[in-house]
């Protein structure tokens, strides 16, 4: 510049020559550690852009020469996390499912597996904390429709029950009583009512037991104990899938509903079903 | 009488002075402090040499911890989330032991800076120690004051070449032992040692090297005083904690001023002269660049290194010690109305010294010992020793066995299948010492209620019998059951009791037992 350099009286500084209504610039140049931090973050900026994936293509990006991509890094997180599991899974693979139970290790290792399994597969029908709900078992108590042995609830959710789809499924369904007379049916539920230990007029009941000696107990048992080996419930314990009622239980004899569960072997593979036994099992009403 | 002559005037400037304050955006005025010697500069090595000695050896200090622990007497294991310090473990949730620690620290600090001043910054600060370290290094290397001036003015030959990168060489050897002992407090140290070497130690050790390495490079060597003036909070928090009678590093103008470089043929000549000879030793010593002679002031972190500098020029020319001293602002204060005949007249040093202009007189005032003995620092010491109190309280009545305990919601209640109803709870069992041991869980109310455990084979009954690991948590799966014909309203308060039927330690938690509103 030709001009003279300006100076300001008062801070004895330049100025850049700029004025506006007589306001002038000084010049105060940037710290020169900041000035080569600048620069150090536009060098990196560019070596980021050159390493790592940063330019928008019309269907994809580069990719970088680091060659990263998270993705990836998620599906290597994956598999580090399947292969730390792996001891475990292969342990519980090769063991019979009683034994993972016996196994203080296995057991905790499976119930926590379990939990998480039933989380996604089991919560829709018997609920997140697997208390069941009117037609779906209750899977906190301690009434088994078909055993409440680690093997019985193994084999439940292997093969589940009136499923179509498997052969080795649990079935047996109870008929339909509709060619009862209606009092018949009136009576035959009061007397499961006294059964459980509820009260009934004494009249119905006793013709209902006749009519339970012979249309029910083939199944129910002469008691009403039930048979878990056809999954016939049990009658006298306080426990109801259908409710408790005389209505309820009339309902139930003259149209009964009878529950489908889905086989979840072939779908979960066996390790998933033996975690999934042994989460249920310590839900506390294991046998 | 006064021998000026013998005493070499050094050709220091002070890099920020009250007469001429440098602006805020100066570039940095490089420092290169001259070695003081006296009982200050002693007094700093045997500091260094023991906070040094304290930080590079403590995680090596061994203690036997059984064989359930790691044998280390000072440990944080982030890991197992312990914290080992000789014969005390702290589990996370004791974690106020540590900020208990800090709280003393801190008042600690008020303590000292309220009695000596900023004895911290001087002497304690590792700041001030590596940067004392880094300059014997560079003392070493480059050679004293003067040498160390011409070199790096010098142009690059191969004599700076070879001193500088011998220097930065050494700095950086000791920035890498530096960040490398930090890591030992954080794993055992021997075994961490090995790994280290061998390349088999976690990532964050190494990166945790680097940046301890970097950082004490950076700080120790490069920016020096300029992390205290610029980037350190305390020193404008220090004013806070300084009265009048704390002791700061001061410039006697009472007897020194007016200073002479020629005091001697001033004398004969009949000016009044002060015991300054202006030779800038104070100066040159100063690892902050300043002169103390232009007051207390910020950057002044009392390392008294200028006493001492100043201490051997007065023995010099055969004047008393302690023109620059520890002095507090009271007794700087009599002794300048003495000079200044009560602020009647000017400066007059002639008035501390007796007829002949000789010994100092009596009147002066010196620091009493009896004025750290004042409402200040009584109440620094009261709020320190309470924190302290409070600690060692909670430190001996703390609990080594404890239980928590979470009820399940989610179902809240389960009817079974004779009517009795069933609540769910997961008990975590606390055993926090290094044995291991069957803790007891009882019941304690909920009359008829039944207990049972996934994964403890025992019948129902009262009271389990839990075995728990040494230094673990044990958590279990509490099934508490009662009896239909005992089951009373909807919520029902119990107690779960945990004992060490060995040490008598107990520990209760209450509980609800929920049950359904038509439950009969």
């Amino acid at each position: 510049m030709s001009e003279q350099q300006h100076i300001d009286e008062a801070t004895g500084v330049a100025t850049t020559g700029h004025e506006w209504d007589g306001i002038r610039e000084l010049n105060n140049p940037l710290p020169r550690w900041w000035v080569w931090t600048f620069y150090a973050t536009i060098a990196w900026s560019l070596a980021y852009m050159i390493a790592y994936p940063a330019w928008p293509l019309i269907s994809t990006a580069t990719e970088g020469l680091l060659g990263y991509s998270s993705r990836k890094e998620v599906r290597q997180e994956l598999q580090a996390a399947e292969a730390a599991k792996g001891e475990y899974v292969s342990a519980i693979a090769e063991t019979d499912v009683a034994a993972v139970l016996a196994n203080d290790q296995l057991r905790q290792f499976a119930a926590a597996a379990g939990a998480a399994a039933f989380k996604v597969n089991c919560v829709q029908c018997h609920g997140s904390g697997a208390q069941g709900s009117p037609g779906y078992p209750n899977l906190n108590d301690d009434e088994w429709l078909w055993g409440g042995a680690i093997e019985d609830i193994q084999t439940t959710i292997a093969h589940g029950i009136r499923f179509a789809g498997d052969d080795e499924t649990r079935l047996s369904e109870m008929p339909a009583f509709d060619f009862l007379e209606p009092t018949q049916i009136k009576d035959v539920a009061n007397y499961v009512v006294s059964l459980a230990g509820g009260t009934a007029d004494a009249a119905s009941v006793e013709a209902g037991a006749t009519v339970f000696a012979d249309n029910c107990a083939a199944c129910h048992g002469d008691r009403g104990k039930g048979m878990t080996e056809l999954g016939a419930p049990d009658l006298t314990d306080a426990i109801w899938l259908y409710g408790d009622s005389a209505a309820d239980i009339a309902a139930q004899v003259r149209r009964p509903q009878n529950g489908v569960m889905p086989a979840w072997g072939e779908r979960l593979g066996p390790v998933t079903v033996k975690e999934l036994a042994v989460y249920v099992h310590s839900l506390g009403g294991g046998e | 009488m006064l021998n000026t002559s013998e005493v070499e005037r050094l050709d220091a400037e002070a890099v920020n002075s009250a007469k001429v304050r440098q602006p805020l955006y100066a570039p940095r005025k490089k420092i290169f402090p001259k070695r003081a010697s006296g009982t200050f500069r002693r007094f700093k090595w045997l500091v260094m040499l023991v906070t040094l000695g304290i930080y590079y050896l403590t995680p090596w200090l061994r203690w036997d911890r059984g064989p359930h622990a790691p044998d280390q007497a000072v440990l944080v294991d982030l890991a197992n989330r312990r914290f080992y310090f000789f014969f005390i473990e702290i589990w996370p949730q004791e974690f106020f032991f540590v900020a208990g620690l800090l709280v003393m620290a801190g008042i600690g600090l008020f303590l000292i800076t309220s009695t000596v001043g900023r004895a911290w910054c001087g002497y304690a600060c590792p700041q001030t120690v590596w940067v004392d370290l880094f300059l014997v290094v560079e003392r070493w290397a480059e050679g004293e004051r003067n040498a160390r001036i011409k070199l790096d003015k010098s142009p690059w030959t191969l004599n700076k070449v070879t001193r500088r990168t011998a220097k930065h060489v050494i700095w950086l050897l000791i920035a890498v032992l530096t960040g490398g002992a930090w890591i030992f407090y954080f794993a055992d140290a021997p075994t961490l040692l090995v790994d280290v070497v061998t390349g088999r130690a976690a990532p964050v050790a190494y990166i945790t090297v680097a940046v301890l390495t970097a950082t004490t490079y950076v700080f120790g060597g490069l920016m020096r005083e300029q992390v205290c003036t610029y980037m350190c909070p305390w020193p404008r928090i220090q004013a806070a904690m300084l009265d009048e009678n704390s002791l700061t590093v001061t410039y006697n103008d009472w007897r020194g001023e007016p200073r002479s470089r020629h005091a001697k043929k001033a004398a004969a000549a009949g000016e009044v002269v002060g015991d300054c000879v202006d030779c800038n030793a104070c100066v040159a010593v100063c690892p902050m660049g300043i002169d103390i002679r232009d007051g207390q002031q910020l950057e002044c972190i009392t390392c008294a290194l200028c006493i001492d500098a100043c201490d051997s020029v007065m023995d010099k020319i055969g004047k008393e010690r302690g023109l620059i001293s520890y002095a507090t602002l009271s007794d700087y204060n009599a002794n300048m109305s003495i000079a200044t005949a009560g602020g009647t007249s000017a400066l007059d040093p002639r008035r501390v010294r007796d007829e002949e202009g000789g010994r100092l007189v009596d009147g002066l005032a010196h620091f009493h010992p009896a004025k750290i003995f004042r409402a200040r620092t009584f109440i620094y010491f009261g709020a320190w020793a309470l924190a302290g109190l409070i600690m060692l309280y909670a430190l001996l009545s703390r609990d080594r066995l404890e239980v928590n305990v979470l009820h399940d919601r989610n179902p809240q209640f389960v009817t079974l299948s004779d009517g009795s109803i069933r609540n769910g709870f997961t008990v975590k069992l606390l055993n926090m010492i290094p044995e291991p041991r069957v803790i007891f869980l009882s019941l304690e109310g909920l009359p008829g209620g039944l207990m049972s455990a996934n994964g403890i084979d025992q019948p129902e009954g009262r009271s389990l019998a839990v075995p728990v690991e040494p230094d673990r948590l044990r958590t279990l799966k509490v099934f508490v059951r009662q009896p239909a014909a005992h089951v009373e309203g909807t919520a029902q308060s119990f107690r779960f009791v945990v004992e060490d039927k060995a040490s008598f330690e107990t520990d209760t938690y209450v509980a609800t037992f929920n049950a359904p509103e038509a439950s009969q």
